[in-house]
Protein backbone atom coordinates (compact mmCIF):
# COMPACT_ATOMS: atom_id res chain seq x y z
CA UNK A 1 0.00 0.00 0.00
CA UNK A 2 1.21 3.30 -0.70
CA UNK A 3 0.12 6.48 1.19
CA UNK A 4 1.17 10.05 0.22
CA UNK A 5 0.77 12.24 3.17
CA UNK A 6 0.59 16.08 2.36
CA UNK A 7 2.82 18.40 4.65
CA UNK A 8 2.31 22.25 4.90
CA UNK A 9 4.01 24.61 7.28
CA UNK A 10 2.50 26.91 9.69
CA UNK A 11 3.24 29.40 12.43
CA UNK A 12 3.99 28.44 16.12
CA UNK A 13 0.78 29.06 17.71
CA UNK A 14 2.50 31.78 20.12
CA UNK A 15 3.88 33.78 16.83
CA UNK A 16 2.79 37.20 16.60
CA UNK A 17 0.76 37.88 13.82
CA UNK A 18 1.93 40.89 12.02
CA UNK A 19 1.57 41.73 8.17
CA UNK A 20 4.16 43.83 5.98
CA UNK A 21 4.21 45.32 2.73
CA UNK A 22 1.51 47.49 2.53
CA UNK A 23 -0.50 44.71 4.88
CA UNK A 24 -0.12 42.64 1.35
CA UNK A 25 2.02 39.68 2.73
CA UNK A 26 2.39 38.06 6.21
CA UNK A 27 5.38 39.23 8.36
CA UNK A 28 7.87 36.01 8.88
CA UNK A 29 10.02 38.52 10.65
CA UNK A 30 10.84 36.00 14.14
CA UNK A 31 8.26 33.16 13.32
CA UNK A 32 8.94 29.77 14.15
CA UNK A 33 7.15 27.47 11.44
CA UNK A 34 5.92 24.02 12.65
CA UNK A 35 4.39 21.11 10.78
CA UNK A 36 0.50 22.51 10.50
CA UNK A 37 -0.42 20.05 13.72
CA UNK A 38 -3.81 18.56 11.91
CA UNK A 39 -1.23 16.99 9.05
CA UNK A 40 1.52 15.91 11.88
CA UNK A 41 -0.92 14.40 14.58
CA UNK A 42 -3.44 12.97 12.84
CA UNK A 43 -2.55 12.48 9.26
CA UNK A 44 1.06 11.57 9.72
CA UNK A 45 0.43 9.20 12.94
CA UNK A 46 -1.92 7.33 11.26
CA UNK A 47 -0.31 6.66 8.15
CA UNK A 48 2.34 5.92 10.52
CA UNK A 49 0.13 3.14 12.52
CA UNK A 50 -1.03 1.51 9.28
CA UNK A 51 2.51 1.31 8.32
CA UNK A 52 3.03 -0.58 11.40
CA UNK A 53 0.04 -2.73 11.26
CA UNK A 54 -0.80 -3.73 7.71
CA UNK A 55 2.63 -2.57 5.83
CA UNK A 56 2.93 0.69 3.77
CA UNK A 57 5.17 3.09 2.08
CA UNK A 58 4.52 6.18 3.45
CA UNK A 59 5.80 9.72 1.21
CA UNK A 60 5.13 12.95 2.78
CA UNK A 61 4.76 15.38 -0.19
CA UNK A 62 5.08 19.62 0.76
CA UNK A 63 4.88 22.73 -1.96
CA UNK A 64 7.07 24.86 -0.65
CA UNK A 65 10.98 26.51 -1.00
CA UNK A 66 14.00 25.28 0.31
CA UNK A 67 13.42 27.03 3.69
CA UNK A 68 10.55 24.16 4.26
CA UNK A 69 13.02 21.05 4.19
CA UNK A 70 13.65 21.73 8.26
CA UNK A 71 9.45 20.63 9.14
CA UNK A 72 10.10 17.86 6.40
CA UNK A 73 13.10 16.32 8.18
CA UNK A 74 10.79 16.44 11.47
CA UNK A 75 7.73 14.71 9.39
CA UNK A 76 10.25 12.45 8.33
CA UNK A 77 12.13 11.91 11.84
CA UNK A 78 8.66 10.86 13.10
CA UNK A 79 8.76 8.29 10.61
CA UNK A 80 7.72 8.92 7.15
CA UNK A 81 9.44 6.87 5.03
CA UNK A 82 10.62 9.52 1.55
CA UNK A 83 9.64 13.24 1.02
CA UNK A 84 8.92 15.20 -1.84
CA UNK A 85 9.37 18.93 -2.29
CA UNK A 86 7.71 20.76 -5.48
CA UNK A 87 9.85 23.68 -5.57
CA UNK A 88 7.39 26.56 -5.70
CA UNK A 89 6.16 29.16 -3.32
CA UNK A 90 2.42 28.42 -2.38
CA UNK A 91 0.31 31.22 -4.36
CA UNK A 92 -3.23 29.68 -3.68
CA UNK A 93 -4.74 26.28 -2.76
CA UNK A 94 -5.58 25.49 -6.64
CA UNK A 95 -1.98 25.76 -7.44
CA UNK A 96 -0.72 23.48 -4.54
CA UNK A 97 -3.56 21.19 -5.20
CA UNK A 98 -2.60 20.84 -8.71
CA UNK A 99 1.09 20.20 -8.24
CA UNK A 100 0.11 17.82 -5.79
CA UNK A 101 -2.48 15.75 -7.92
CA UNK A 102 -0.03 15.75 -10.89
CA UNK A 103 2.94 14.18 -8.97
CA UNK A 104 0.08 11.93 -7.22
CA UNK A 105 -1.05 10.62 -10.75
CA UNK A 106 2.34 9.52 -11.82
CA UNK A 107 2.82 7.21 -8.91
CA UNK A 108 -0.33 5.48 -8.22
CA UNK A 109 -0.99 6.34 -4.63
CA UNK A 110 -3.65 4.13 -2.61
CA UNK A 111 -4.29 6.70 -0.13
CA UNK A 112 -3.49 10.54 0.21
CA UNK A 113 -4.02 11.90 3.41
CA UNK A 114 -4.64 15.95 4.14
CA UNK A 115 -5.51 17.74 7.26
CA UNK A 116 -8.57 19.13 7.98
CA UNK A 117 -7.23 22.79 7.01
CA UNK A 118 -4.24 24.74 7.68
CA UNK A 119 -3.79 26.48 10.43
CA UNK A 120 -2.88 30.18 9.07
CA UNK A 121 -5.16 29.97 5.95
CA UNK A 122 -7.99 27.83 7.42
CA UNK A 123 -9.27 27.01 3.99
CA UNK A 124 -9.94 23.68 4.30
CA UNK A 125 -9.24 23.51 0.23
CA UNK A 126 -6.99 21.21 -0.50
CA UNK A 127 -8.37 17.63 -0.22
CA UNK A 128 -11.43 18.65 -2.39
CA UNK A 129 -9.26 19.88 -5.28
CA UNK A 130 -7.03 17.21 -4.84
CA UNK A 131 -9.84 14.38 -4.93
CA UNK A 132 -11.20 16.19 -8.55
CA UNK A 133 -7.58 16.47 -9.91
CA UNK A 134 -7.33 12.84 -8.92
CA UNK A 135 -11.27 11.64 -10.09
CA UNK A 136 -11.07 10.23 -6.49
CA UNK A 137 -13.73 9.71 -3.94
CA UNK A 138 -12.75 12.39 -1.37
CA UNK A 139 -14.01 12.07 2.69
CA UNK A 140 -13.43 15.36 4.61
CA UNK A 141 -12.83 15.84 8.10
CA UNK A 142 -12.80 12.36 9.11
CA UNK A 143 -12.14 11.29 13.18
CA UNK A 144 -11.50 7.72 12.41
CA UNK A 145 -9.99 5.60 9.10
CA UNK A 146 -9.33 1.87 9.32
CA UNK A 147 -8.31 0.12 6.15
CA UNK A 148 -9.18 -3.87 5.65
CA UNK A 149 -8.15 -4.83 2.24
CA UNK A 150 -9.04 -2.19 -0.13
CA UNK A 151 -11.38 -1.24 1.67
CA UNK A 152 -11.48 2.06 3.57
CA UNK A 153 -14.01 2.49 7.24
CA UNK A 154 -14.12 5.88 8.36
CA UNK A 155 -16.02 8.54 10.82
CA UNK A 156 -16.56 11.51 9.56
CA UNK A 157 -18.24 15.40 10.64
CA UNK A 158 -21.29 16.27 9.30
CA UNK A 159 -23.79 19.24 10.77
CA UNK A 160 -24.47 18.06 14.25
CA UNK A 161 -23.32 14.13 14.17
CA UNK A 162 -21.41 12.15 12.50
CA UNK A 163 -21.38 9.56 9.59
CA UNK A 164 -19.84 6.28 9.69
CA UNK A 165 -18.85 5.80 5.76
CA UNK A 166 -17.02 2.83 4.01
CA UNK A 167 -15.22 3.55 0.65
CA UNK A 168 -13.28 1.72 -1.92
CA UNK A 169 -9.35 2.77 -2.12
CA UNK A 170 -7.63 4.82 -3.97
CA UNK A 171 -9.10 7.77 -2.21
CA UNK A 172 -8.43 11.07 -0.44
CA UNK A 173 -9.11 11.82 2.96
CA UNK A 174 -9.17 15.05 5.45
CA UNK A 175 -7.97 13.68 9.18
CA UNK A 176 -9.38 15.74 12.18
CA UNK A 177 -9.08 15.18 15.78
CA UNK A 178 -9.58 11.67 16.98
CA UNK A 179 -7.55 10.08 14.32
CA UNK A 180 -4.60 8.99 15.80
CA UNK A 181 -2.36 10.72 18.89
CA UNK A 182 0.71 12.91 18.30
CA UNK A 183 3.99 11.88 18.60
CA UNK A 184 7.16 12.91 19.92
CA UNK A 185 10.27 12.12 17.29
CA UNK A 186 12.74 10.19 19.11
CA UNK A 187 16.74 10.69 18.50
CA UNK A 188 17.09 7.57 16.41
CA UNK A 189 14.55 9.17 13.82
CA UNK A 190 16.13 12.16 14.54
CA UNK A 191 19.21 10.43 13.21
CA UNK A 192 17.33 7.99 10.44
CA UNK A 193 15.56 11.49 8.81
CA UNK A 194 19.19 13.06 7.69
CA UNK A 195 19.76 10.11 5.54
CA UNK A 196 15.99 9.28 3.80
CA UNK A 197 15.68 10.41 0.19
CA UNK A 198 14.09 14.17 0.23
CA UNK A 199 13.15 14.38 -3.50
CA UNK A 200 12.93 18.04 -4.94
CA UNK A 201 10.83 18.14 -8.07
CA UNK A 202 10.64 21.22 -10.55
CA UNK A 203 6.72 22.53 -10.42
CA UNK A 204 4.48 21.89 -13.66
CA UNK A 205 2.16 25.09 -13.04
CA UNK A 206 2.03 28.04 -12.05
CA UNK A 207 -1.66 29.26 -12.62
CA UNK A 208 -3.33 30.76 -9.51
CA UNK A 209 -7.05 31.36 -9.68
CA UNK A 210 -7.00 33.35 -6.42
CA UNK A 211 -4.76 35.74 -4.39
CA UNK A 212 -5.11 37.80 -0.96
CA UNK A 213 -4.95 41.62 -1.85
CA UNK A 214 -4.36 43.38 1.86
CA UNK A 215 -4.57 41.76 5.05
CA UNK A 216 -6.07 42.91 8.52
CA UNK A 217 -5.48 42.60 12.29
CA UNK A 218 -8.64 42.09 13.91
CA UNK A 219 -9.92 44.50 16.02
CA UNK A 220 -9.04 44.63 19.16
CA UNK A 221 -11.34 44.40 22.36
CA UNK A 222 -11.89 47.56 23.76
CA UNK A 223 -11.45 46.33 27.11
CA UNK A 224 -13.51 43.98 29.29
CA UNK A 225 -16.03 45.41 31.69
CA UNK A 226 -16.02 43.71 35.47
CA UNK A 227 -19.42 42.86 36.74
CA UNK A 228 -19.67 42.16 40.60
CA UNK A 229 -19.78 38.52 41.21
CA UNK A 230 -22.93 39.35 43.60
CA UNK A 231 -24.81 41.13 40.71
CA UNK A 232 -25.36 38.68 37.84
CA UNK A 233 -28.97 40.74 37.10
CA UNK A 234 -26.61 43.30 36.14
CA UNK A 235 -24.96 40.89 33.52
CA UNK A 236 -28.40 39.68 31.89
CA UNK A 237 -29.39 43.27 31.67
CA UNK A 238 -26.28 44.50 30.05
CA UNK A 239 -26.27 41.03 27.43
CA UNK A 240 -29.85 42.61 26.63
CA UNK A 241 -29.58 46.24 26.47
CA UNK A 242 -25.83 47.10 25.46
CA UNK A 243 -24.51 43.84 24.08
CA UNK A 244 -27.80 43.03 22.61
CA UNK A 245 -27.21 39.10 22.52
CA UNK A 246 -30.38 38.16 24.35
CA UNK B 1 -25.50 38.95 -12.47
CA UNK B 2 -26.45 35.38 -12.07
CA UNK B 3 -25.95 33.41 -8.43
CA UNK B 4 -26.35 29.84 -7.79
CA UNK B 5 -26.28 28.93 -4.42
CA UNK B 6 -26.40 24.69 -3.04
CA UNK B 7 -27.91 23.66 0.18
CA UNK B 8 -28.59 20.33 1.48
CA UNK B 9 -31.87 19.24 0.85
CA UNK B 10 -32.18 16.93 3.38
CA UNK B 11 -33.52 16.67 6.89
CA UNK B 12 -34.57 20.68 7.56
CA UNK B 13 -33.83 24.16 6.65
CA UNK B 14 -31.45 25.19 9.01
CA UNK B 15 -29.91 29.13 9.25
CA UNK B 16 -27.12 28.01 7.03
CA UNK B 17 -29.51 27.75 4.11
CA UNK B 18 -30.87 31.15 4.91
CA UNK B 19 -27.67 33.03 5.58
CA UNK B 20 -26.76 31.39 2.02
CA UNK B 21 -29.43 32.37 0.03
CA UNK B 22 -29.74 36.06 1.87
CA UNK B 23 -26.15 36.27 0.64
CA UNK B 24 -26.64 35.50 -2.89
CA UNK B 25 -29.60 37.85 -3.20
CA UNK B 26 -27.05 40.48 -1.84
CA UNK B 27 -25.05 39.92 -4.47
CA UNK B 28 -27.55 41.05 -6.96
CA UNK B 29 -29.82 39.64 -9.67
CA UNK B 30 -31.16 36.22 -10.16
CA UNK B 31 -30.88 33.38 -6.95
CA UNK B 32 -31.08 29.78 -7.99
CA UNK B 33 -31.26 27.59 -5.44
CA UNK B 34 -29.93 23.89 -6.16
CA UNK B 35 -30.65 21.26 -3.72
CA UNK B 36 -30.63 17.60 -3.53
CA UNK B 37 -32.36 15.35 -1.36
CA UNK B 38 -35.81 14.84 -0.35
CA UNK B 39 -36.94 17.71 1.20
CA UNK B 40 -40.68 18.31 0.78
CA UNK B 41 -41.06 21.76 -2.09
CA UNK B 42 -42.97 23.39 0.22
CA UNK B 43 -40.50 23.46 2.58
CA UNK B 44 -38.40 24.52 -0.33
CA UNK B 45 -40.27 27.04 -1.59
CA UNK B 46 -39.83 29.32 1.60
CA UNK B 47 -36.59 30.14 0.37
CA UNK B 48 -38.20 32.74 -2.01
CA UNK B 49 -38.53 34.79 0.96
CA UNK B 50 -34.79 35.16 1.58
CA UNK B 51 -34.66 35.89 -2.10
CA UNK B 52 -34.46 32.70 -4.26
CA UNK B 53 -35.41 33.14 -7.86
CA UNK B 54 -36.10 29.62 -7.77
CA UNK B 55 -35.52 26.11 -6.38
CA UNK B 56 -34.12 22.86 -8.86
CA UNK B 57 -34.54 19.88 -6.10
CA UNK B 58 -32.78 16.51 -7.79
CA UNK B 59 -33.99 13.46 -6.35
CA UNK B 60 -31.57 11.34 -8.23
CA UNK B 61 -29.41 12.31 -5.77
CA UNK B 62 -30.25 11.09 -2.00
CA UNK B 63 -27.21 10.98 0.16
CA UNK B 64 -24.46 13.35 0.65
CA UNK B 65 -21.70 12.43 -1.96
CA UNK B 66 -19.55 15.33 -2.62
CA UNK B 67 -18.53 13.90 -6.04
CA UNK B 68 -21.79 13.29 -7.41
CA UNK B 69 -23.25 16.95 -6.60
CA UNK B 70 -20.24 18.44 -7.73
CA UNK B 71 -20.98 16.95 -10.95
CA UNK B 72 -24.68 17.70 -11.32
CA UNK B 73 -23.76 21.34 -9.81
CA UNK B 74 -21.31 21.75 -12.95
CA UNK B 75 -23.95 21.02 -15.38
CA UNK B 76 -25.82 24.30 -14.47
CA UNK B 77 -23.27 27.17 -14.33
CA UNK B 78 -23.22 28.45 -17.52
CA UNK B 79 -23.71 31.87 -17.35
CA UNK B 80 -23.16 31.74 -13.59
CA UNK B 81 -20.93 34.41 -12.08
CA UNK B 82 -21.35 33.60 -7.81
CA UNK B 83 -21.57 30.03 -7.44
CA UNK B 84 -22.44 30.34 -3.24
CA UNK B 85 -21.99 27.62 -0.51
CA UNK B 86 -21.75 27.40 3.32
CA UNK B 87 -18.19 26.95 4.70
CA UNK B 88 -19.54 24.06 6.36
CA UNK B 89 -18.90 19.74 6.15
CA UNK B 90 -20.41 19.79 2.44
CA UNK B 91 -19.09 22.78 1.14
CA UNK B 92 -15.69 22.01 2.05
CA UNK B 93 -16.03 19.15 0.31
CA UNK B 94 -17.91 20.38 -3.02
CA UNK B 95 -16.40 23.79 -3.30
CA UNK B 96 -13.00 22.70 -3.69
CA UNK B 97 -14.30 20.31 -6.49
CA UNK B 98 -16.34 22.63 -8.07
CA UNK B 99 -13.38 25.30 -8.27
CA UNK B 100 -10.86 22.60 -10.30
CA UNK B 101 -14.03 21.37 -12.72
CA UNK B 102 -14.37 24.77 -13.73
CA UNK B 103 -10.99 26.24 -12.98
CA UNK B 104 -13.21 28.96 -11.17
CA UNK B 105 -11.52 30.51 -7.60
CA UNK B 106 -12.76 29.53 -4.75
CA UNK B 107 -13.01 31.87 -1.87
CA UNK B 108 -13.65 30.12 1.39
CA UNK B 109 -14.46 31.36 4.82
CA UNK B 110 -15.78 34.37 3.53
CA UNK B 111 -17.16 36.37 6.65
CA UNK B 112 -18.65 39.35 4.79
CA UNK B 113 -20.08 40.62 1.62
CA UNK B 114 -16.94 41.75 -1.75
CA UNK B 115 -15.92 44.67 -1.00
CA UNK B 116 -15.26 47.60 -3.96
CA UNK B 117 -12.85 46.33 -5.14
CA UNK B 118 -14.30 42.77 -5.82
CA UNK B 119 -12.06 41.12 -2.59
CA UNK B 120 -13.66 39.23 -0.70
CA UNK B 121 -13.32 39.29 3.74
CA UNK B 122 -12.22 35.54 4.83
CA UNK B 123 -11.10 34.62 8.46
CA UNK B 124 -7.66 33.65 8.63
CA UNK B 125 -4.85 32.55 10.99
CA UNK B 126 -7.83 31.16 13.27
CA UNK B 127 -9.51 34.33 13.75
CA UNK B 128 -6.36 36.67 15.14
CA UNK B 129 -6.69 38.29 11.19
CA UNK B 130 -8.42 38.88 8.13
CA UNK B 131 -7.68 38.57 4.55
CA UNK B 132 -9.13 39.77 1.50
CA UNK B 133 -9.27 37.62 -1.00
CA UNK B 134 -10.38 38.44 -5.31
CA UNK B 135 -10.49 35.44 -7.85
CA UNK B 136 -8.89 35.67 -10.89
CA UNK B 137 -11.39 33.55 -13.09
CA UNK B 138 -15.07 35.15 -14.35
CA UNK B 139 -16.70 32.36 -12.50
CA UNK B 140 -16.20 32.78 -8.67
CA UNK B 141 -17.01 30.32 -5.62
CA UNK B 142 -17.36 31.65 -2.32
CA UNK B 143 -18.09 29.54 0.66
CA UNK B 144 -19.46 31.59 3.70
CA UNK B 145 -18.69 31.00 7.55
CA UNK B 146 -21.66 30.07 9.52
CA UNK B 147 -23.28 33.40 11.67
CA UNK B 148 -21.58 35.86 9.11
CA UNK B 149 -24.19 37.35 7.87
CA UNK B 150 -27.89 37.75 9.57
CA UNK B 151 -30.53 35.71 7.32
CA UNK B 152 -33.00 38.62 5.84
CA UNK B 153 -36.78 37.47 5.00
CA UNK B 154 -37.87 40.09 2.48
CA UNK B 155 -40.03 38.69 -0.53
CA UNK B 156 -42.58 35.88 -0.78
CA UNK B 157 -42.16 31.98 -1.67
CA UNK B 158 -40.49 30.98 -4.88
CA UNK B 159 -41.20 27.77 -7.92
CA UNK B 160 -39.32 24.72 -6.92
CA UNK B 161 -38.72 22.16 -9.71
CA UNK B 162 -38.07 18.65 -8.94
CA UNK B 163 -36.06 17.05 -11.29
CA UNK B 164 -34.43 13.54 -11.08
CA UNK B 165 -31.10 13.54 -12.78
CA UNK B 166 -29.32 10.34 -11.58
CA UNK B 167 -25.27 10.36 -11.28
CA UNK B 168 -24.35 7.08 -11.02
CA UNK B 169 -23.88 5.08 -7.63
CA UNK B 170 -22.35 7.33 -4.80
CA UNK B 171 -18.90 6.21 -4.29
CA UNK B 172 -19.15 6.83 -0.67
CA UNK B 173 -21.62 4.79 1.43
CA UNK B 174 -23.11 5.70 4.13
CA UNK B 175 -23.06 2.79 6.93
CA UNK B 176 -24.55 4.83 10.05
CA UNK B 177 -25.32 8.03 11.39
CA UNK B 178 -24.92 9.10 15.08
CA UNK B 179 -26.07 12.14 16.40
CA UNK B 180 -26.28 13.75 20.08
CA UNK B 181 -30.13 13.29 20.99
CA UNK B 182 -31.16 16.71 21.09
CA UNK B 183 -27.90 18.42 21.52
CA UNK B 184 -27.31 22.16 18.91
CA UNK B 185 -24.85 21.43 16.80
CA UNK B 186 -22.02 23.87 18.24
CA UNK B 187 -21.35 25.07 14.44
CA UNK B 188 -24.69 26.47 14.32
CA UNK B 189 -24.78 27.32 17.62
CA UNK B 190 -25.81 31.34 18.24
CA UNK B 191 -25.06 30.91 21.72
CA UNK B 192 -22.38 28.71 23.65
CA UNK B 193 -21.79 28.33 27.26
CA UNK B 194 -18.43 26.38 27.69
CA UNK B 195 -16.46 25.49 30.61
CA UNK B 196 -12.39 24.50 31.62
CA UNK B 197 -10.73 22.47 34.30
CA UNK B 198 -11.48 25.44 36.52
CA UNK B 199 -14.89 22.69 37.36
CA UNK B 200 -12.78 20.60 39.12
CA UNK B 201 -14.92 17.20 37.42
CA UNK B 202 -17.43 16.03 35.30
CA UNK B 203 -19.96 15.96 38.03
CA UNK B 204 -20.15 19.52 37.96
CA UNK B 205 -21.19 19.91 34.47
CA UNK B 206 -24.77 20.36 35.38
CA UNK B 207 -24.61 24.06 36.56
CA UNK B 208 -23.18 24.48 32.78
CA UNK B 209 -25.93 22.46 31.10
CA UNK B 210 -28.73 24.43 33.74
CA UNK B 211 -26.91 27.79 32.67
CA UNK B 212 -27.05 26.47 28.38
CA UNK B 213 -30.45 25.42 29.13
CA UNK B 214 -31.92 28.72 30.21
CA UNK B 215 -30.59 30.22 27.17
CA UNK B 216 -31.01 27.62 24.48
CA UNK B 217 -27.56 27.82 24.00
CA UNK B 218 -25.19 24.75 22.93
CA UNK B 219 -22.17 23.28 25.64
CA UNK B 220 -18.34 23.14 24.66
CA UNK B 221 -15.41 23.02 26.60
CA UNK B 222 -11.52 23.23 26.56
CA UNK B 223 -9.36 20.52 25.15
CA UNK B 224 -8.22 19.29 28.09
CA UNK B 225 -11.45 18.92 29.34
CA UNK B 226 -12.23 16.11 26.43
CA UNK B 227 -8.93 15.00 26.71
CA UNK B 228 -9.20 13.87 30.51
CA UNK B 229 -12.65 12.35 29.23
CA UNK B 230 -14.80 14.68 31.37
CA UNK B 231 -16.71 16.09 28.25
CA UNK B 232 -17.15 14.29 25.08
CA UNK B 233 -14.47 15.16 22.16
CA UNK B 234 -17.43 16.86 19.99
CA UNK B 235 -17.62 19.54 22.43
CA UNK B 236 -13.91 20.59 22.43
CA UNK B 237 -13.27 24.05 20.85
CA UNK B 238 -9.67 25.82 20.12
CA UNK B 239 -7.48 25.41 17.45
CA UNK B 240 -7.21 21.55 17.62
CA UNK B 241 -11.44 21.42 17.76
CA UNK B 242 -13.92 23.09 16.51
CA UNK B 243 -14.14 26.24 15.53
CA UNK B 244 -17.36 28.56 16.19
CA UNK B 245 -18.54 32.10 16.25
CA UNK B 246 -22.04 32.27 18.04
CA UNK B 247 -22.94 35.80 19.29
CA UNK B 248 -22.60 35.38 22.51
CA UNK B 249 -19.51 32.92 24.06
CA UNK B 250 -19.37 32.27 27.72
CA UNK B 251 -16.69 30.80 29.47
CA UNK B 252 -16.60 29.73 32.67
CA UNK B 253 -12.90 28.21 34.35
CA UNK B 254 -10.91 28.44 31.21
CA UNK B 255 -7.34 30.82 31.19
CA UNK B 256 -8.14 31.31 28.02
CA UNK B 257 -4.80 29.72 26.41
CA UNK B 258 -4.29 31.54 22.63
CA UNK B 259 -4.74 27.70 21.42
CA UNK B 260 -8.23 28.28 22.57
CA UNK B 261 -8.98 31.66 21.72
CA UNK B 262 -8.19 30.49 18.05
CA UNK B 263 -11.53 28.74 18.16
CA UNK B 264 -13.56 31.02 19.80
CA UNK B 265 -12.26 34.83 18.97
CA UNK B 266 -14.76 35.23 16.37
CA UNK B 267 -17.43 35.49 18.65
CA UNK B 268 -19.07 38.65 19.03
CA UNK B 269 -19.72 39.06 22.45
CA UNK B 270 -17.79 37.32 25.47
CA UNK B 271 -18.34 36.50 28.84
CA UNK B 272 -15.63 35.15 31.03
CA UNK B 273 -16.02 33.92 34.66
CA UNK B 274 -13.13 33.15 36.09
CA UNK B 275 -11.57 33.15 40.15
CA UNK B 276 -8.38 34.63 38.58
CA UNK B 277 -8.25 38.48 37.33
CA UNK B 278 -5.08 37.77 35.73
CA UNK B 279 -6.23 35.22 33.49
CA UNK B 280 -5.20 35.94 30.04
CA UNK B 281 -9.13 35.46 29.09
CA UNK B 282 -9.88 38.67 30.05
CA UNK B 283 -7.96 40.71 27.85
CA UNK B 284 -10.28 38.71 25.12
CA UNK B 285 -13.80 39.51 27.08
CA UNK B 286 -16.20 42.25 26.36
CA UNK B 287 -17.83 41.18 30.20
CA UNK B 288 -15.88 39.73 33.07
CA UNK B 289 -16.66 38.25 36.54
CA UNK B 290 -14.28 37.81 38.69
CA UNK B 291 -15.60 35.05 41.10
CA UNK B 292 -15.98 31.38 42.17
CA UNK B 293 -18.15 29.50 38.80
CA UNK B 294 -19.81 27.34 42.16
CA UNK B 295 -21.38 30.86 43.27
CA UNK B 296 -21.35 33.27 40.02
CA UNK B 297 -23.46 30.44 37.78
CA UNK B 298 -25.92 28.92 39.51
CA UNK B 299 -26.93 33.30 40.53
CA UNK B 300 -26.51 33.72 36.71
CA UNK B 301 -28.84 30.80 35.53
CA UNK B 302 -31.18 32.50 38.65
CA UNK B 303 -31.18 35.91 36.99
CA UNK B 304 -31.99 34.74 33.14
CA UNK B 305 -35.12 32.59 34.61
CA UNK B 306 -35.96 36.30 35.88
CA UNK B 307 -35.08 37.79 32.97
CA UNK B 308 -37.15 35.00 30.75
CA UNK B 309 -39.94 35.24 33.31
CA UNK B 310 -40.09 38.60 32.72
CA UNK B 311 -39.89 39.41 28.92
C1 LIG C 1 -0.65 22.93 19.74
C2 LIG C 1 -1.68 23.08 20.83
C3 LIG C 1 -3.03 23.09 20.48
C4 LIG C 1 -4.01 23.28 21.47
N1 LIG C 1 -5.32 23.33 21.09
C5 LIG C 1 -6.25 23.64 22.03
C6 LIG C 1 -7.62 23.80 21.68
O1 LIG C 1 -8.02 23.60 20.51
N2 LIG C 1 -8.52 24.14 22.64
C7 LIG C 1 -8.15 24.34 23.94
O2 LIG C 1 -9.02 24.67 24.77
N3 LIG C 1 -6.86 24.19 24.31
C8 LIG C 1 -5.92 23.83 23.39
N4 LIG C 1 -4.62 23.66 23.79
C9 LIG C 1 -4.32 23.70 25.23
C10 LIG C 1 -4.19 25.12 25.77
O3 LIG C 1 -2.87 25.58 25.58
C11 LIG C 1 -4.51 25.17 27.27
O4 LIG C 1 -3.67 24.25 27.95
C12 LIG C 1 -5.96 24.83 27.59
O5 LIG C 1 -6.84 25.60 26.81
C13 LIG C 1 -6.22 25.09 29.07
O6 LIG C 1 -7.50 24.61 29.41
P1 LIG C 1 -8.29 25.26 30.63
O7 LIG C 1 -8.39 26.72 30.44
O8 LIG C 1 -9.57 24.49 30.74
O9 LIG C 1 -7.41 24.87 31.89
P2 LIG C 1 -6.41 25.74 32.78
O10 LIG C 1 -5.38 26.42 31.97
O11 LIG C 1 -5.97 24.83 33.87
O12 LIG C 1 -7.31 26.89 33.37
C14 LIG C 1 -8.28 26.70 34.34
C15 LIG C 1 -8.82 28.08 34.71
O13 LIG C 1 -9.90 27.95 35.63
C16 LIG C 1 -9.80 28.97 36.60
N5 LIG C 1 -10.52 28.49 37.81
C17 LIG C 1 -10.10 27.60 38.74
N6 LIG C 1 -11.07 27.41 39.66
C18 LIG C 1 -12.11 28.17 39.30
C19 LIG C 1 -13.39 28.41 39.85
N7 LIG C 1 -13.82 27.79 40.97
N8 LIG C 1 -14.21 29.28 39.24
C20 LIG C 1 -13.82 29.94 38.11
N9 LIG C 1 -12.61 29.74 37.53
C21 LIG C 1 -11.77 28.88 38.13
C22 LIG C 1 -8.32 29.17 36.80
O14 LIG C 1 -8.06 30.48 37.32
C23 LIG C 1 -7.78 28.99 35.39
O15 LIG C 1 -7.75 30.23 34.68
C24 LIG C 1 -3.63 23.44 22.84
C25 LIG C 1 -2.27 23.40 23.17
C26 LIG C 1 -1.30 23.23 22.19
C27 LIG C 1 0.14 23.21 22.60
N1 LIG D 1 2.04 23.96 0.57
C1 LIG D 1 1.50 22.77 0.87
N2 LIG D 1 2.16 21.62 0.59
C2 LIG D 1 1.61 20.41 0.90
N3 LIG D 1 0.44 20.25 1.49
C3 LIG D 1 -0.27 21.36 1.80
C4 LIG D 1 0.22 22.67 1.51
N4 LIG D 1 -0.71 23.56 1.94
C5 LIG D 1 -1.72 22.84 2.47
N5 LIG D 1 -1.46 21.51 2.39
C6 LIG D 1 -2.31 20.39 2.87
O1 LIG D 1 -3.68 20.72 2.69
C7 LIG D 1 -4.39 20.73 3.92
C8 LIG D 1 -5.48 21.77 3.90
O2 LIG D 1 -4.94 23.05 3.67
P1 LIG D 1 -5.84 24.35 3.40
O3 LIG D 1 -6.75 24.00 2.27
O4 LIG D 1 -4.87 25.41 3.09
O5 LIG D 1 -6.61 24.62 4.68
C9 LIG D 1 -3.29 20.91 4.96
O6 LIG D 1 -3.70 20.43 6.22
C10 LIG D 1 -2.15 20.13 4.35
O7 LIG D 1 -2.30 18.73 4.58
Amino acid sequence: MKILVCISKAPDTTSKIAFTNNNSAFDENGVQYIVNPYDEWYALVRALEIKETSGANVTIITVGTAADEAIMRKALAIGADEAVRVDAEPTDAFMVASEISNYAKTQGFDLVLTGKETINFNGAQLGGMIAEGLNSPYISIASKLDVTGTMLTLEREITGGVEVVEVSLPAVVSCAKGMAEQRIPNMRGIMAARTKPLHVLAPTVTEALTSYVTFASTPAKSGVKLIDPNNMDELVSLLHNEAKVI
Amino acid sequence: MKNLVYINGNGHLNKAAFEVVTYAKKLGGEVTVLASGKMDSSLLSSLGAYGATEVVINRGITGNDDQQIAAWIATKTTGVDNIVFSHDFQGKAIAPRLSVRLKAGLIAGAVSLPEADGSVKVNVFSGKAFGFVKAHSAQRIISLLPNSIAPEESGTSCPVAEITEEMGAPTVRVLSVKKPEGAIPLPEAEMVVSAGRGLKGPEHWGMIESLANSLGAATACSRPVADIGWRPHHEHVGQTGVAIRPNLYIAVGISGAIQHLAGVNGSKVIVVVNTDAEAPFFKAADYGVVGDAFEVIPKLTEAIHKFKAAQ
